[in-house]
């Protein structure tokens, strides 16, 4: 076990700040660290201002991207922060955690020319920091109260941007939340070194200034809450549980010590502190193809695992992981080993590691093992092969393909229950989605409230 | 490489290329480091009769664009503030020193003979090429009846310009003020006075900008701040308007012209040159970047004109006065439409909004199939205006190109929808 020392990150603002993209050398600082003044009004003057610009049409929230960042070059990055958060409560994060080079940065006309997209995703983050740094009023103003109160179930992403929404609505909010945190997976679900700070729970307490809104912790749906209940009572309910459940390998010694869902080791890891505290085994292996395998990966790596490997079972391009996650695991030291299935745990007393089957695609593209087997040893795997809905608690929902069927307007097949993000099928299964399902399903709330 | 020597007012020098009588060419230090680099002559900054004057601190305002590039900067500097002995001899010294650069010795005085005779006489025993009259400065020298004070009295340009050419025999120059309605009234006063050479523009006066904590405007000086002299390439449209209209004008066509304002790069130069410049000068782009930048005025003028097969500096200058005409004599029958290629377009969307919300209407954007959008030019709406054209990120991503016509030249004067033509009738 290596012991790392989390180094002190500066704060943005500075005009000569901790400049440069320079992956730091212990486990959890900035994987990028903010914009000084100074990067910020060069990065913020290669944008072209475009009209009906193709990056807002590729951000699920439809920030007005050119807008906010044109604020920015102006130096109002206050008033930038504003245009962000008026799309995106949780802008913050998002600047954080989105996978912006397939989003809004993929979308960027600058790629065409000179295959280098304006940096969004650090110039929103130098704007919202930069307000949420300030010690300034709430930017937005409620509505006049309805006097219409709703129950939100769950303080993740969707929860919070749905309660945000609705309070401005002029709606009272109650959030009930089954941790004993706010914030969901931006506080229990991402890599610490994408949210340093403690950014998840301040961004709560940002977002919690525009009134109405109360968070009731440790109230898990199921056990100490229930939907029935929540309808008698509240005039409106919205679902926003995310996927409570994990997908299981299949295989014999699963249960064994040192086996781990992956999501499970980041939460762990996001709340212990001093994160050098945070154990991890010598040789890790992780299985999967996303976003949590590849932060899980790394994060061991960072964490001072001296082998960290990465099975897939099929090939680079059909990694949900994007292509800069594949590369931050490759730089990172991680082994990345494509186109294998897991076939055993191996295990003697303690575990040993893992037996894994080449795989190909057959004749008809159907994904079959060769035969060929390899052994990697490990004394620790982490698991990342899906999360799925936590069903037992959903009565009187209908789910298909284990998301919770939603019309147009969010509304779930009980009337007045609404649903978003992970829990429901939209788009990715990403942050900034979920806070687009929270502000899409509260407006539609609002109207159903009126119309009722 | 071309040659690049030329003559102005009759003085020989290696290249068209002079510091302007300014900060950079106070003191022999700066010359000396000045004539190192390349730099083919200087305007010693102006020396006025002692004691010598005495100056603020905090001098220099900026206009910057968004990404903090300088576009001009405005200065509240007097002239120099050494006295005049240690001035003319630090000339000597560099006549000596550098006997192939040019040292003109910019001067000012009151509005007396004297003094005018008697600074010019000394200023010219120190051996300089020639004398420059500065008649412009548009901050602190005017209020004592200096500067601009002089420049913007036609009869007072012409007075001075005698006064100083009837007591030495080197060239003068008769540096102009662009703060005036008319420069051909100015430059026709040089003229007359016998100048010969006029050179232009001095800066513009100007306020940059406001310290908004402060309420001042900038630069500041204990919580006052004043008009001052406007430089930078800001200036160079108002610079090359003014040089033309000397170089065009049947009475003032005569006069040798040393261009100055905002010139940064060579193309800059060779724009002064084209539009009637026998000489340029430089000020702002030497002390934003340092005296280096002459090296790519030289080297960018020399690979162009070795490029269009020009052997002289002398083949070029002048070139683009007899394509400068008044608006009276354009001909309305030409058209030219914006062509947008689709292959070079970003899709940016700039072109569209600039013209659907401040121009004719005439660029669609529609959404292509395969996804991504194109943008159109619809003939019958452009006018020709050339906005789309110069917003274009990309360059020849638009073109404008000609449409073929059978129409004969006509100029609003023969327009049949001129009103004061079918008035004539």
């Amino acid at each position: 076990m290596t012991t790392l020392q989390a180094k002190q990150v500066s704060k943005s603002g500075a005009v000569h700040g901790n400049a440069g993209h320079n992956h730091s050398d212990d486990g959890f600082s900035d994987l990028h660290p903010a914009y000084s003044e100074l990067q910020a009004m060069a990065e913020s003057n290669r944008c072209l201002y475009c009209y009906d610009a193709p990056c807002v049409t590729a951000c699920p929230t439809s920030i007005d991207i050119p807008s906010f960042i044109r604020k920015i070059s102006t130096g109002n990055p206050d008033g930038a922060a504003k245009t962000i958060l008026s799309a995106n409560i949780m802008g913050g994060t998002c600047a954080r955690a989105c996978p912006t080079e397939v989003l809004c940065e993929e979308a960027c006309v600058r790629n065409v020319a000179e295959d280098t997209a304006v940096e969004i995703g650090s110039l929103q983050r130098f704007a919202v920091d930069h307000l949420m740094e300030r010690d300034l009023p709430h930017p937005f103003k409620r509505a006049p109260k309805t006097g219409k109160t709703i129950a939100v179930i769950g303080a993740g992403p969707a929860g919070l941007s749905c309660a945000h929404r609705a309070a401005m609505l002029g709606h009272d909010v109650v959030v009930f939340e089954a941790k004993p945190k706010p914030g969901g997976l931006n506080e229990y679900g991402l890599a610490a070194y994408k949210m340093t700070e403690d950014f998840a729970q301040r961004e709560v307490e940002f977002l919690m200034g525009i009134g109405g809104i109360e968070i009731e912790y440790n109230k898990a749906l199921g056990k100490d809450i229930n939907l029935a209940d929540l309808k008698a009572k509240y005039d409106a309910v919205f679902v926003g549980v995310g996927l409570g459940s994990t997908n299981n390998l299949g295989l014999k010694g699963e249960e064994f010590p040192g086996v781990d869902d992956a999501i499970s080791f980041i939460e762990q890891l996001r709340q212990t502190e001093p994160k050098s505290d945070m154990p991890v085994g010598n040789n890790v292996i992780v299985i999967g193809g996303g976003n949590t395998a590849i932060d899980a990966a790394v994060q061991a790596k960072r964490l001072g695992a001296e082998e960290v490997t990465l099975v897939y079972r099929r090939g680079p391009e059909n990694m949900s992981a994007t292509e800069f996650e594949q590369d931050l695991a490759k730089t990172n030291g991680v082994v990345v080993r494509y186109w294998a299935k897991p076939v055993a745990i191996k295990a003697n007393g303690k575990l040993m590691g893992m037996s894994f089957e080449k795989t190909e695609l057959d004749a008809n593209g159907k994904l079959v093992g060769t035969g060929e087997t390899f052994d990697v040893p490990a004394d620790q795997i982490l698991k990342a092969i899906g999360q799925k809905i936590k069903t037992d608690d959903l009565a009187g929902m209908g789910i298909t393909g284990g998301k919770i069927v939603v019309d147009e307007t969010y509304q779930t097949t009980a009337p007045g229950v609404f649903a978003g993000g992970d829990c429901i099928k939209s788009g990715e299964d990403l942050t900034v989605q979920s806070v687009e399902d929270g502000k899409q399903a509260a407006i539609a709330i609002d109207a159903f409230l009126k119309s009722a | 490489m071309a040659d690049l020597s030329c003559k102005i007012a009759g003085i020989d020098s290696l290249n068209p290329f002079w510091l302007a009588s300014a900060p950079p060419t106070d003191k022999k230090y700066n010359v000396v480091r000045a004539f190192e680099a390349g730099w083919g002559g200087v305007v010693w900054k102006t020396l006025g009769i002692d004691p010598p004057v005495v100056n603020v601190s905090s001098r220099y305002g900026a206009h910057h664009d968004q990404n903090r590039r300088l576009l001009g900067i405005n200065n509240i500097e007097l002239i120099s503030d050494r006295p005049l002995q240690t001035n003319l001899q630090e000339i000597r010294e560099c006549r000596v020193e550098y006997p192939d650069h040019v040292i003109i010795g910019s001067m000012m005085a009151p509005i007396e003979e004297r003094a005018w005779k008697d600074l010019a006489q000394q200023i010219a025993e120190s051996g300089v090429h020639g004398l420059e009259l500065n008649l412009g400065c548009p901050h602190g020298m005017c209020e004592r009846g200096m500067g601009s004070a002089i420049g913007q009295v036609p009869e007072m340009v012409e007075q001075v310009t005698r006064w100083v050419k009837d007591s030495v025999d080197i060239p003068v120059f008769t540096k102009l003020t662009p703060n005036i309605t008319n420069i051909l009234w100015s430059a026709e006063a040089a003229l007359k006075g016998g100048a010969d050479a006029v050179s232009l523009i001095n800066t513009v006066n100007s306020i940059i900008s406001v310290d908004l904590d402060s309420m001042v405007p900038e630069p500041v000086v204990d919580g006052k701040g004043t008009h001052g002299g406007y430089c930078g390439s800001a200036v160079k449209p108002i610079a090359l308007n003014m040089v033309a209209e000397i170089a065009r004008t049947p009475e003032t066509r005569d006069l040798e012209i040393s261009g100055i304002g905002g010139i940064t790069t060579w193309k800059d130069a060779v724009e002064f040159m084209a539009l009637g410049s026998n000489a340029v000068q430089v000020c702002t782009a030497a002390m934003i970047y340092g005296f280096r930048v002459v090296d790519d005025l030289i080297d960018g003028m020399s690979q162009w004109m070795d490029d269009k097969g020009y052997t002289s500096v002398e083949q070029f200058t002048r070139a683009a006065v007899p394509q400068v005409a008044d608006w009276n004599e354009l001909n309305m029958n030409f058209d030219t439409k914006a062509v947008i290629n689709p292959d070079n377009c970003i899709e940016c969307g700039r072109c569209h909004i600039a013209c659907e919300d401040t121009s004719h209407q005439a660029i669609t954007m529609t959404d292509k199939p395969e996804g991504g959008r194109l943008f159109e030019v619809v003939d019958e709406e452009c006018v020709g205006c050339n906005l789309c054209y110069h917003i274009c990120p990309v360059p020849d991503c638009i073109t404008m190109e000609p449409v073929k016509t059978d129409k004969p030249p006509m100029t609003w004067p023969e327009h049949p929808l001129n009103p004061m033509r079918m008035a004539a009738e």
